[in-house]
């Protein structure tokens, strides 16, 4: 029978479970369920859940069989009996354990614990396999190119015919200047707004402005490409780049990073809202008792109660200005570039990546496989970022608390 | 109250130094404070006692305009401070702040240094013309909160670090670093233990040679040992005011009496 049936049916098993587990513990209890060790519910879902995670785990164990041995189940049959027998036994032996000094509750509390535990380690897992593979054909990649001339080069240019060379240098340039420039843009902003938003702006305002700060934030990025590409690009090409004679193209590193940064300003400013928000009022009763000002007391008691937290929203915010990939195609351009000149186009790792993987490709030569190589170093560079947001939260929260 | 005083009370001859009159607040639409006439005078301790939600704290915190960060908060009548009247367009809310400062309920050092939780007021009010006479007032205001001999070695540790009665006297010594010339105190004692409420309660009597202090408090005998004046409040309402030993010992008001031998509150 089908999956689903079969799933169905588990239900239904551990439905009935339930009914059948309750009603013996009603019967055995004789109407006073004080004498029970556990309450009346609990018996019930000993025998529900234990058919059911049962079930669940054959059919599972089943499936990872199937896939490591290949061996062919026509139409499911032996899955669905098996799986349904260890339920029925599964259930049938819980429910043969109810009496009245039958820990039921630990029994289900444990089966609990057991879910939460496989639905935490998921997250994991699903991470490790995802670096994994990319490492996997990332060692394909160095395989046939090596890694000095991949992390080193100074040039781009990849040659589906071969001979193409692939130096990550003017990529890893393009991304950190994009999202140098989108920081520059959304940091002082957003921090602005949200200390305007969070100290100054009576309730009424206040209940306004977030939700149409946090719109922006709702807008899809391909969105604001569409803007970078017919508003921003010709306006700065028209009225800075030509005039000052600096370059003469619609997109640029400033196209993309001014508005990567607007997209990112909703990001900082509502987080470091709410952390602003979250600094306690007697704080500021305390520095307004000393004569301080409402300025002195932001510049002087909230923003550095706050620091870690705006420390944390703002590498957040790098991190997403990393790995932005739609804004960067239709502002920046798709050239590979090693200038410092803001205004000329250039590209990012995660256009790269993108366009090194569109198409008729094969999986097995380097112009390809760069793509993953590439992947791993932007999954390492957040990753560190990350994980130096964490190491300055943790070490401004033992001073400050 | 086998604790109070008597013979060190000296009965008041001393000028007014904040002073009240048809003083009315409002939260919203409830009339937190009806028609309140208080003096008080200089270089005394003035104890406000009243059962929870008598609106005492509500009228300490008028003195200084605190109040004003409560938007729905709305004070009428006249309250002056050396014959100025604090509400007047005139006045700055911040300055005023300056010349009476405040200790809260529960301790809020702030997420600085000792040494700069104490230099917080006199930096941003430019007391000191050199690091050497900020040392120097640090120094002086952290021997004033009677907490300098413990904190001495570690100036450069958090203020937050420190256990709950020296977070108070941290949060005292902080208050008096800004030479305030009135001393308003929230319940400075209900978060400590009795040690710590009498290192506080000495400091409180020493202070009062410098400063006027407005004590705010939920317990009878603290306000028999430290205070001079005693302000009753009840449901709003400024019952009686007098004398300490006045109060405890021969109330006008039944519900003073009431209040005071533990009928009401």
């Amino acid at each position: 029978m089908p999956g689903g049936v079969l799933f169905l049916i588990l239900c239904t098993i551990s439905a009935v479970g339930y009914v059948m587990g309750r009603r013996k513990a009603v019967s055995v209890s004789g109407g006073d369920s004080r004498v029970m060790h556990s309450l009346l519910p609990y018996h019930g879902w000993n025998v529900a859940l234990a058919a059911f995670l049962v079930g669940l785990s054959v059919m599972v164990l089943w499936s990872l069989l199937r896939l490591l041995f290949g061996f062919t189940d026509p139409g499911n049959n032996i899955v669905s009996v098996l799986s349904l027998a260890a339920a029925l036994l599964a259930g049938w032996t819980n429910y043969a354990r109810i009496e009245r000094n039958y820990r039921a509750r630990n029994v289900v509390e444990l089966m609990m614990k057991g879910i939460l535990i496989f639905a935490s380690s998921i997250a994991i897992f699903t991470t490790i396999a995802i670096v994994l593979s990319m490492l996997f054909e990332t060692t394909h990649f160095f395989r046939d190119y090596s890694w000095t001339r991949f992390f080193f080069g100074l040039k781009w240019s990849p040659n589906f015919s071969g001979n193409s060379d692939l130096g990550m240098l003017p990529l890893l340039w393009g991304t950190l200047y994009v999202s140098f420039i989108a920081l520059l843009v959304a940091v002082p902003i957003g921090l602005f707004a949200a200390i305007y938003l969070s100290e100054y702006a009576g309730p009424r305002l206040r209940a306004v402005a977030k939700p149409m700060l946090e719109i922006l934030a709702g807008i899809p990025t391909i969105v604001y490409g569409l803007f970078a590409l017919i508003t921003v690009g010709p306006i700065l090409r028209d009225y800075f780049a030509q005039p000052l004679g600096l370059a003469d193209s619609g997109s640029s590193v400033m196209t993309a990073g001014i508005v990567m940064g607007v997209m990112l300003i909703p990001f900082v400013s509502s987080l470091s809202d709410d952390i602003i928000n979250a600094v306690p009022q007697a704080m500021r009763d305390g520095s307004y008792g000393l004569g301080a000002t409402p300025s002195e007391t932001i510049k002087q008691v909230v923003i550095p109660a706050a620091l870690p937290g705006i420390v944390g929203a703002i590498l957040l915010a790098a991190s997403r200005a990393i790995g932005e990939t739609m804004i960067v195609v239709m502002g920046a351009g798709a050239a590979a570039k090693l200038s410092l000149n803001p205004f000329e186009a250039m590209t990012t790792v995660t256009v790269k990546i993108v366009s090194q993987l569109t198409g008729d490709t094969d999986f097995a030569s380097p112009e390809t496989l760069v793509a993953f190589a590439l992947g791993i170093t932007l999954f390492v560079l957040t990753l560190g970022l990350n994980v130096l947001a964490l190491y300055i939260v943790r070490r401004y929260r033992e001073q400050y608390e | 109250m086998n604790d109070m005083r008597m013979v060190e009370r000296q009965v008041g001859t001393k000028p007014i130094k904040i002073s009240g009159r048809n003083v009315q607040v409002y939260y919203g639409d409830s009339h937190a404070i009806k028609d309140v006439n208080v003096d008080i005078e200089d270089n005394t301790v003035t104890a406000f006692i009243g059962p929870s939600g008598c609106g005492k704290s509500t009228f300490l915190r008028c003195l200084n305009r605190m109040n004003d960060t409560i938007d729905i908060c709305r004070v009428e009548g006249t309250i002056t401070l050396d014959g100025e009247d604090i509400y007047d367009k005139k006045v700055d809310p911040v300055q005023l702040r300056a010349k009476v400062g405040m200790v809260f309920q529960k301790p809020n050092p702030f997420p600085k240094s000792i040494y700069d939780n104490v230099a917080y007021g006199p930096r941003i009010h430019g007391l000191a013309r050199s690091k050497a006479e900020l040392d120097e007032i640090v120094e002086r205001s952290l021997r004033r909160g009677a907490i300098w001999d413990e904190v001495k070695d570690r100036l450069n540790a958090p203020g937050t670090g420190l256990s709950g009665g020296q977070q108070q006297r941290l949060c005292i010594a902080r208050a008096v670093a800004t030479e305030p010339e009135v001393l308003l105190m929230d319940e400075p004692c209900s978060a400590l233990d009795p040690i710590a409420t009498a290192q506080v309660e000495e400091l409180i009597d020493e202070l009062r040679e410098t400063y006027s202090v407005v004590i705010v408090t939920h317990s009878m005998q603290q306000a028999a040992r430290v205070s001079q004046k005693t302000a009753f409040f009840h449901l709003g309402e400024l019952v009686e005011f007098g004398e300490t030993g006045d109060i405890f010992t021969n109330p006008k008001d039944s519900r003073t009496e009431s209040y005071i031998t533990g009928r009401i509150g």
